[in-house]
């Protein structure tokens, strides 16, 4: 679970450091958690700041400085997979817990309990805005290790085929509007509002607000949300458009 | 306050998690609108969020039967609008502490909460957590309050930028809650509205799924209609994922609302100046 560095040079694999403590130490000197005897490397190069599931990288002001995927940086919020050049040595970034933690601990809001009591004095006065305590983000307290759970990022969504109406009559005709955005919205809000939303099953035609309902070939529509199909015509206050979805 | 205001409300349970822990509740004729995201295992969180707005929406709307919420407290010299909120969270608060106590299986529940109150032109919100309120005014989408979690506090202190967090595993760790510990301390500012305005509460369920432009586009262009404009904030958050409990309640402010005030409090208040 525990996130870790992999050191190589040329290829050549030197050594494996688990990211367990809050802060890891790269450089030359011996009392660093990870030594690379090697004198490009200034005697305390980077170091690695790992704050629950998340690592960070910092070059702590070394002459020769370092690079993680191949740009130049002083602080990086370290992702799976980076990896970091320190002179003619690599150090690969492997976090690797997306894959192993269960679908059932997604989410799941949970209170830092930090060991210094979120508690404080009472604000003055009510109105007044509490103090962040940042107490806990310091080193040697661990905070949120323990009671951590991770939240995945949305996957990508699905693929949907990409779709344009286009304008039929009136001095607009042949305009066409690609349907980039997950809502787009046709008319003006407060009057008359249309929104064609793009769903990962497909696209829907929906009537928000206004006296005038759209018609989709030739039928009105009521309330609810209706699917487009390709080449369907919608018509709405006198204006013909037509749906299609892009090859 | 029901001429004022057109309050909708809505809420799921997502498309992963089987329970829904959020909980919501709204008083439209004291105007109070209350969102909480409770946590802890089995029904605990349920547990949670169910009592803190149950005793929040009690404890500011009772009082508010008799008295005045621009009447000042004696005490703090504060408004009532903004003292009953922060009591009513300090209730909510001790309520969830105690049950947690009393009982092994509720033992480390909590809850986020957010609250708006409004009143006299004005909005005092209450907030404790990762629960958010949004404004928009025209076409702007503003969040007006600041998350108690840890992933806020990285960014204010400079650790990592507003585009690295959204990568953040971090996102879910709260730093303040509701029945924690014996206490709490919300933040509670209060805000000048304007007819037009839209607020919405909700829990991270929808800020974590649906990116703030696109919330600012489906309440923009859904203004006229707001039940679907909540139907429809629900249902992205489902599409993009639906990973956690997502509830939303929308405010739509109709007209002003100013507090009738009495010849008598007009003079009072002339005099304190």
């Amino acid at each position: 679970m525990t996130a870790k560095l992999i050191l190589s040079l040329d290829g050549a694999l030197i050594q494996e450091c688990l990211l367990s403590k809050e802060r890891t130490t790269i450089g030359r000197k011996a009392h660093n958690d990870i030594v690379i005897d090697n004198l490009a490397v200034s005697s305390e190069h980077a170091a690695v700041v790992t704050i629950s599931h998340d690592s960070f990288l910092e070059d702590l002001n070394s002459t020769n400085g370092l690079t993680v995927n191949g740009v130049s940086v002083r602080k990086h919020f370290l992702q799976n997979n980076d990896v970091i050049e320190i002179g003619k040595y690599q150090l690969k970034y492997l976090n690797d817990q997306i894959s192993q933690t269960s679908a059932a601990d997604f989410e799941k809001t949970m209170i830092m309990r930090a060991p210094v009591a979120p508690v404080q004095p009472p604000a003055d006065k009510p109105g007044d805005t509490g103090v962040f305590d940042t107490a806990h983000l310091q080193a040697d307290k661990p905070a949120a290790t323990s009671s951590a759970e991770m939240k995945r990022m949305p996957p990508p969504a699905p693929p949907v085929a990409r779709a344009a109406i286009q304008i039929l009559n009136g001095p607009n005709a042949g305009r066409e509007l690609e349907l980039v955005k997950g809502l787009t919205t046709l008319g003006k809000p407060g009057v008359q509002v249309v929104v064609l939303t793009r769903r990962p099953h497909g696209y829907f035609i929906t009537h928000v607000e206004g006296a005038n309902f759209p018609s989709v070939n030739g039928r009105i529509m009521d309330n609810k949300p209706l699917q487009l199909n390709d080449h369907d015509l919608i018509e709405l206050a006198g204006v013909k458009m037509e749906f299609y979805l892009k090859g | 306050m029901e001429d004022a205001l057109e309050i909708v409300e809505q809420t799921h349970s997502g498309m992963v998690r089987a329970h829904n822990e959020d909980s919501i509740a709204t008083d439209a004729a004291c105007g109070l609108v209350v969102l909480a995201d409770g946590m802890g295992g089995y029904n605990a969180g349920e547990v949670a969020s169910g009592i803190a707005v149950s005793v929040m929406v009690t404890e500011v709307a009772d009082p508010l039967k008799q008295s005045s919420p621009i009447q000042r407290d004696e005490a703090s010299g504060e408004e009532l609008a903004v003292v009953l909120l922060n009591n009513s969270i300090q209730r909510a608060n001790a309520s969830i502490y105690q049950a947690a106590r009393g009982q092994a299986q509720y033992s480390g529940m909590g809850t986020t909460v957010v609250a708006a109150l409004f009143y006299d032109n004005r909005v005092a919100v209450g907030h404790v957590g990762d629960s958010r309120l949004y404004r928009l005014r025209g076409e702007t989408l503003e969040l007006m309050t600041r998350d108690h979690s840890l992933l806020q506090e990285q960014i204010d202190s400079g650790v990592i930028s507003l585009e690295q967090a959204r990568h953040s595993q971090n996102r879910n760790l709260v730093t303040r809650a509701v029945g924690i510990d014996a206490e709490v301390m919300p933040e509670i500012h209060v805000h000048n509205v304007q007819p037009g305005d839209i607020y919405l509460l909700c829990s991270d369920g929808l800020n974590d799924m649906v990116e703030d432009d696109d919330i600012q586009s489906v309440v923009y262009a859904m203004q006229g209609n707001l039940a679907l404009a909540a139907e429809q904030l629900i249902q992205t958050a489902n599409d993009n994922g639906g990973r956690d409990n997502v509830s939303v309640i929308l405010v739509k402010v109709k007209q002003t609302f100013a507090q009738p005030r009495s010849y008598l409090a007009r003079l009072l208040n002339w005099l304190r100046k």
